[in-house]
Order: structure tokens, then sequence, then C-alpha cells
């Protein structure tokens, strides 16, 4: 959105932003995004350490620069029945953006709450790079942009309502979605939304309310959907009842990425109850049928002859000396310093939600039509489009909620099979992958190793270097636009991408002389992809655990020692007051203790404080068909979030944010045997359960530091899961350096067949009830 | 085809379908029942927890044939019947607390945590952690700590 500068009449030093009246029947504000241009934040005096990349420009500068061109616009639609909607062209799956977007609507027009509906707006090619969910960017891109639209259209109701009851838009007055003139007359939105509405494109500048003058942003408000979901109400895409779609699973290869050979007995599955169609896909066989269930039955009958993977014999163990042997060496330590070493293993880890990858596709012979939970909505599109030798105009795609993503969903892998099997049967189809699909056959994220050297001499720390050796992860959506996803297929342009993602988005915050942090990355055949704070959880947690080695070898303190060496002061704040609230170093049990950790991401300063339980008598519970270990038994978060938008949602984000952590540190991670994931269940893989959540959470957000707010919905993963490494090495004295820490012992389960891919369900629920 | 008779959600209800068929299938495929949540199918995740007679169970495994006549079955949508109100204590402390994230965990999250608050209650017990500690319920978002304090604030109604 273009912005005026300069003095205006009358509001001399404030902002105007610029809008468009839309011609409509009733009052509709378009704007365009580029004020959603966040300003390069100037580079830091940090001497002698100089500005990484990240701190200059970050990924979420990267998103925002790439929508620059965009002459796409979205619209505020104020209705007759005096609602406002708007169709939000980004994903929700959780992370609370529909109910931010809504505060901002309600905010500019002094609407209530509850009189703003938000949808997600389908695939909309206009707006290139407009339409990614990722990178922790919606709140920061669509801050400016939804706030003038709705400010507009409150602009032209005052002058609608002034016109006609004859009076100067300075004499009305709105409040809670009503109009008052100065003789008491009254008008509710929905009665001069056709009179406010405009009958050609008219531009129009508007400000913006002061944050002083907020009543609804910067206060904490539940979420939008909340009353939907308790009542079962919110519909995910299984959920949704499009006319013919039924039921269809996909039975797969027992190795990742293996191929069709031949079907054995099709006509033997046709004839099976409820099964309707079968058709071959790239990597599996679909399975139409009247109900999942009877789905899963043909999964145990089909016979099928596969073709090899694209990752057949490797092991975790393989895939580990391939990294190894890649190990960069680590640059020599400066003369006459002493060095702190580390070298720390991460497992691969699952991405999945609890919603397992789910689509409907209606596809004919002329169009296609696709329901699906995804933040890169364009570059699905055209993929699918591609695929199914359809121009991309023809594919319409509708953006559905999601049940979680955690990277998943930047992907549309399940959207593609739906709409090949749909293609291929002639029938619209309702595909979802089974549980089991989506750990084996699912995205990961990849393995790695980091290796830290930290350098001090005379009570000065002058060197670090970091070099991150990976398996590859997969960014072929690029920034959600079809020109970059397409350049990011390139295998030259996709490492190139990921090394510019790895640039953007790691910085060391300390003042530790000359700092390097790198990425090496290892293309292997994986199935892979962001997962929620991409490499930052990995990065963070051998760097936290370094920083403690260092503070130990020069004598200090880890809080102090952290104090000395912070660059900037939001760090300094946030680190402070976690360490107040613990308080840090308070006594603690002989097999407790705690760990601490800071981390600064999406323009964003945040502290975790954990305690830990690693006693006998917590790491021996029993729990059947569980892991137990170590139990995070308090943890104190403290963010410096620029502005909260909502503090709800993002004491909700951070908690969320602290399970991932504790899950990656101890339990969770992905066993590769045979060229396949072990894990088939959430009996198998561990993400925290409710025997490991910590008894005590508090969240402390500091006061607004900005007028603007940060990225958050990722920012708690890497520092908690870098105050549990910190507070495990302190409680048993042995500094961890293989994550999760239970990932070398022995099976904790046992594990489900290889074939059939799918397991058939028990039938024995009955003898569990409660 | 055999016809399976049940109540749901007060209603008595009757379906054409084979014996093996899951519960869940059942309600959500044929009877367009869609508050249980598919998460699993292997009694592991509980998105699906829903009622039998006052009990919790997962109905992805429990055959269709299982299920006698005069079996009360409540899904999440027929939950508030219980107490004659829109919302059943247990839902509006989900509320209070603003609990869900994505919510498709949170159905089965509200069914179980009324199920084993009533187990409490009837064993004379107002809930404890070690109460709570043995929820199998999956939240992939992470929001445990608010179902901690929900659940607590919610049993203080029920």
């Amino acid at each position: 959105m273009a912005e005026q500068r300069g003095p205006l009449p009358g509001l001399p030093g404030r902002r105007r932003f610029l809008g468009y009246l839309v011609a409509a029947p009733t009052l509709a504000v378009a704007v365009d995004w580029t004020s959603g241009l966040t300003a390069a934040p100037e580079a830091r005096a940090s001497v002698p350490t100089l500005p990484q990349p990240e701190q200059i420009f970050d990924l979420g500068d990267m998103q925002d620069l790439a929508a620059s061109p965009t002459s796409g616009l979205i619209t505020v639609v104020v209705g007759s029945d005096g609602t406002a909607s708007f169709a939000v062209p980004r994903a929700e799956v959780g992370q609370g953006m529909t109910t931010a977007m809504a505060m901002m609507v309600a905010e500019e027009l002094d609407l209530p709450l509850a009189q703003v509906t938000i949808t997600l707006a389908d695939a909309r090619p206009e707006l290139l790079f407009n339409q990614m969910t990722g990178g922790s960017n919606s709140m920061r891109s669509m801050y400016t942009p939804v706030r003038t639209a709705a400010a507009i259209a409150r602009q032209q109701l005052i002058a609608a309502a002034a016109a006609q009851w004859g009076v100067s838009a300075a004499q009305v007055t709105t409040a809670d979605g009503v109009l008052t003139g100065p003789a008491g007359q009254t008008a509710t939105y929905g009665q001069l939304a056709a009179a406010a509405a405009a009958t050609s494109a008219t531009a129009v500048t508007v400000t913006l309310k002061p944050p002083s003058s907020f009543t609804i942003l910067g206060t904490a408000q539940t979420r939008i959907d909340a009353a939907d979901i308790v009542t079962g109400r919110k519909r995910f895409t299984m959920d949704l009842q499009v006319t013919g779609a039924l039921p269809a699973m996909v039975a797969r290869p027992p190795t990742i990425n293996g191929t069709v050979v031949s079907v054995n007995n099709e006509a033997a599955v046709l004839a099976m109850p409820g099964v309707t169609d079968v058709a071959v896909l790239p990597h599996g066989v679909a399975i139409r049928a009247a109900t999942f269930g009877q789905c899963i039955d043909a999964i145990q009958v089909i016979n099928v002859t596969w073709g090899a993977g694209t990752a057949d014999g490797q092991s975790d163990a393989s895939v580990e000396a391939t990294l190894r042997a890649s190990l960069p060496p680590l640059a020599p330590a400066p003369p006459l310093s002493s060095s702190v070493t580390g070298s720390f293993f991460f497992a691969f880890n699952s991405n999945t939600p609890l919603e397992p990858d789910c689509a409907i596709a209606n596809v004919t012979a002329s169009s296609a039509e696709i329901w699906a939970p995804l933040k890169t909505p364009i570059v699905a599109q055209s993929q699918i489009a591609a695929a199914l030798g359809l121009p991309a105009g023809a594919v319409t795609v509708h953006v559905t909620q999601g049940g979680g993503s955690f990277g998943r969903h930047l992907f549309h892998d399940a959207a593609l099979e739906a709409a090949l099997a749909s293609q291929a049967m002639g029938k619209p189809v309702k595909l979802c992958w089974s549980r089991t699909d989506t750990f084996r056959q699912g995205r990961t994220h990849p393995m790695c190793i980091s290796q830290v050297r930290a350098s001090y001499l005379l009570g000065n720390v002058v060197a670090y270097q970091q070099l991150h050796t990976s398996v590859q992860t997969d960014f072929g959506h690029g920034l959600g636009d079809v020109v970059t996803a397409t350049a990011a297929e390139l295998p030259v342009t996709g490492l190139a991408l990921s090394q510019t993602i790895f640039d953007l988005t790691q910085s060391s915050p300390y003042n530790f002389g000359v700092t390097s942090q790198s990425l090496n990355e290892v293309s292997l055949g994986f199935n892979t992809g962001s997962m929620r704070n991409i490499y930052s959880p990995n990065v963070v947690c051998a760097q936290e655990l370094i920083v403690d080695r260092l503070a130990g070898a020069m004598g200090q303190d880890p809080v102090r020692f952290r104090l000395a060496f912070l660059q900037d002061s939001r760090m300094l704040a946030v680190l402070n007051a976690a360490a107040a609230a613990g308080p840090w170093g308070r006594p603690m049990p002989a097999g407790t203790a705690q760990g601490i950790a800071v981390h600064s991401e999406y323009q964003a300063a945040i502290a975790v404080l954990a305690e830990i339980d690693c006693t006998a008598a917590t790491v021996n519970r029993t729990v059947a068909n569980g892991v137990t270990g170590p139990r995070v038994t308090r943890v104190i978060v403290v963010v410096d979030p620029g502005f909260a938008i909502n503090p709800r949602g993002l004491e909700a984000q951070m908690i969320g944010g602290v399970q991932d952590g504790i899950a990656m540190a101890l339990t969770s991670s992905l066993h590769i045997a045979g060229g396949l994931p072990l894990e088939g269940s959430w009996d198998n893989y561990f993400y925290t359960r409710e025997w490991n959540v910590p008894l005590d959470v508090q969240v402390i957000i500091m006061p607004a530091t900005s007028d603007s707010p940060s990225g958050a919905g990722e920012l708690g993963v890497a520092p908690a899961m870098a105050a549990v490494a910190c507070a495990y090495a302190r409680a048993t004295g042995t500094m961890p350096t293989r994550f999760p820490i239970n990932h070398d012992a022995a099976l904790a389960f046992t594990p489900l067949p290889a074939e059939p891919s799918t397991p058939q369900s028990p039938t024995d629920g009955l003898s569990f009830t409660f | 085809m055999p016809t399976h008779t049940f109540i749901l959600n007060g209603d008595q209800v009757s379906v054409d379908c084979d014996d093996d068929v899951r519960l869940l299938w059942v309600l959500r495929d044929l009877l367009g029942v869609t508050g249980p949540k598919y998460g699993c199918a292997l009694d592991v995740c509980k998105a699906c927890t829903s009622h039998i007679n006052g009990k919790a169970f997962n109905p992805c495994s429990v055959r269709v044939s299982d299920i006698q006549p005069a079996d009360e079955i409540t899904t999440i949508e027929g939950l508030p019947a219980t107490v004659g109100a829109d919302l059943h204590p247990m839902q509006r402390a989900w509320l209070d607390f603003d609990v869900a994230q994505c919510g498709y965990c949170q159905p089965g999250q509200i069914m179980a945590a009324v199920a084993l608050v009533e187990q409490v209650a009837a064993e004379g017990r107002t809930i404890t952690d070690a109460d709570l500690d043995t929820l199998r319920n999956i939240c992939r978002c992470g929001t445990y700590p608010r179902i901690r304090e929900a659940i607590k604030a919610g049993a203080q109604s029920m």
C-alpha cells in the first residue's frame, strides 16, 4: 500500500495510509499490501561483532519485500447486517491468526469483535508472494493494511452519516457499530452500509488510531472460533460434506516414496464391502469406499508389487555416517585463546499435526475444485493444475481450517494425491492419510549435526563458530508463489534457498567477537520440510549448551555471563525478568536443576527458564505404552513481542512452543530403519503427553517496546528446547550431545509392520472405558 | 446388510452397514456426526473420545455390532443435553481459559475430561494432578497447561 509522507493539513507528522473504495452494493474498502513492508531494523551497535544477516534483514523482511510488487488487493466489506467481513489470504492452523485479524478490523471500525467475520481466501494467484503462511510473518505483514481498510470503512460510514444528517463529519462519533450525530441521531453500520458504498473506485487516505487509543488491540481476547470448537461445530477438511466425495485412503509402499509396479488383486479389492474404486498414484494405490474404515479394510487385503523408493536401505546409522562424512572442519581457535567445543546430534522429527493430511478433490475433464488446509495455496493450485494437465485458472483451491500445521501444510501432498485420485476415478474423493502414513511417508524435520567452537581470551569471547550440517530441508514451496517455488525445485537453487533461509533466520545474540554460523546440507531422498521454528531449535540448543560451558570455563554464573555478553537491551530485559521470576539460582534438590536460554528471532526477544526433575523416582515412572524420563516441572517464559496484539493468544503460542521444546529435547524423534521411519502412531512418536507436562508454566509478556507486532507462532520452541537441555545438563552433571536424550535407548515400542501400510483398527475399545 | 440401532445424543438411530465397521465411521461417514475426530483409529490419540452410557470410550476401536440398541452414545454434539444447558460446565471452562488452539483434539479432550471428573467424583475425591497425568489425549498444539486449569475449574461447576 502506498504511504504518503510529509505533513498533512491538521495532522503534522501523522502518517496517512491509502486505500480504495470499491464499487459494490455495500461499503467495500480495498488496500494493497506494500505498507506491510516492515522497516528494516537498524544495525545494532554491536562492537566488535558485526551484525549477521538475520539482524539486518530477516526472513519476515524477505517475505515483505517479496510482497512489494503485488498489485492484488484485500478487501473489507461492511454488510447491510452491520457485520464486517474479510477473506484473509492466510491459513488458520491454530495460531490464532483469524482472531488477531478480527481484532484489527474491530479496533479501527469501532465494531464489536463478534460482528467481524474472518474467512480464509481461496488461492489468489494475482497476490503473487502474498499468500504464504509461514515464517511467523502474518501479523507483521498484515497489521497495517488490514487496519487501514477498516479505518477507511469507518471514515466512509461517518461521511455517509454526516451527509444524511446534514452535519460535518467531525460531529459524528462511532462506537460498537453505531454512528451518533450531534442531535442524538443514530444509525447502525448496517443501515448506512449501502449509502456508504462507492459507485466507482476512489482513492482515499486515512490515519490510523494511535496505540494509546486502542480498546481491543493489545487486550486479551478469546479465540473467535472457541465456541465452535468446544461444541464440535468447527469444520475441518474431513468434516466437510462435498457431494459425492466419498472417503479414500492410500495403500503405501514399505519404503519412503516407493512406487507401484503392479496391483495384483484389484478385482478382489473392488469386491470388498463399500469399496467403489481403486487408482494407482505415483507412490501408492488409492482406494475409495463408503467409509474410511472400509478403506482401511481394503488396505489389509490389497496386494501390490512395489518398486524402489528414494531412501531404500537408509537407516539412522547410515544417515548419520553420511552427515559425519560431510562435516566441514571447524576453524582453528585464534592464537593464545582457549576453546570450548561441542558437536550435537539431532534425530529426525515428524512435523505431523494431529489432523492427518486430508484434502477433498472434485476433478472433471475441464476443471478441478480442491479443499485443503494450505499455507501456500497459489503453489498448490499451479502444481496441481500441471499434474492434472489443466490450466491453473481451471483449478479452484479453497483453503480450509487446519487442525495444526507445524510446517506440514506448507506443502500440498494430500491435495495433489486427492486430485490425481479424483481424476483417475472420475469421481470426487475425500482423501485422508492414515496416522501411520503421516509419520512414515510424511515430511520430516531432518537429522542434523551442529558443531560449535567458542574461543575466549583474557575474559573476552573472541570467536564463535557454528557449523550446521543437515539432511536437506525441502523449501519447494518457495515464498508461496509460482516463481520461487519453481526455482526451489531446481537442486542447486533449492540448496541456495535453504542457505538463504538459514542466513535470514539464524544469528547469535551475543558479542562473541568474530561470529559465523553456516549451513551445510546433504540431499538424501527423504521427505523433509520446515518444522515449527525450522533450524532454530537445534542451532539455539547447541549454542546455549556451549554458552553454559563457556560461562563455566570462564568461572561465571550462566545468567551473569549472558548479561555480560548479550548485545541487545530487549534481550537483557527478558533475561533479567526471567532470572528474577525464577528466581535464578534458588536452591533445588539433588537431581533437579534450572536451565536458562535466550533467543531472538522474528524481531522478538525471549528468555525461558526451565526446571527439570531427573531423580530416579521421576525418571523411572511407568506409563503403559508411553515414555516417561525426566519431567520438566516448571517453566517461565518472558517474551518481548514488540507489541502483543492479543496477549492471550501470544501466551497460548508460548505455552505450545514450550511443549514442543520439551518433546524435542527429551522424547520425540523418528528412528529410520530399512528406508522407513519405525514410528507409526502417537504411542511411538512421543510428543509431550500429560504425564510429562510441567505443572507450572508462567508466561510473562513485557510492556510494548514497539508499535508493531513481531512474529510469535514459532518463537518459543527454540529457547524452550535449549533451556530444558541446559537444565538437564546441570541436573545430571552431563551435557547431552544427542537429541532427544532418549533417542539411542532401546525402542520404547514395537514397530507396526511396514505392510500393510496402515494397520487394522482394534475392536476392543469397550474394554477401556472410564 | 444388517441394521444397527442405538441411542445417539438422545435420539434412537438406525443405520445399515456391515458389522465390522467401527463406530467412528458410522458416526462420521454414515450419520454425518463429525464432532468425534479421526486422529489415528488405533485407540491411541483419543481425538474421537465420546461417551457410552456415560463412560468415555473411543469409537474408532469398537465395531458397530458391539453397540446394543439400548446403548446411549454421546458425542460432543450431545454433551450439553446432559445438563439441559447450552454448554456443559466443562465447555464453559474451556471458553473461560481459551484452551483451544487449532481445536482438532478439543472435543475429545472435553469428553475425556468430563468422564475423568465424574469418575474421580464417584470415588469421593477431587481431581488431582496425578489424575490429570492419566489422560492420554494428544494435543499437538501443546495446550495441556490450559487443559489442566480448565478441568480443575470445570470440575468445580459439575
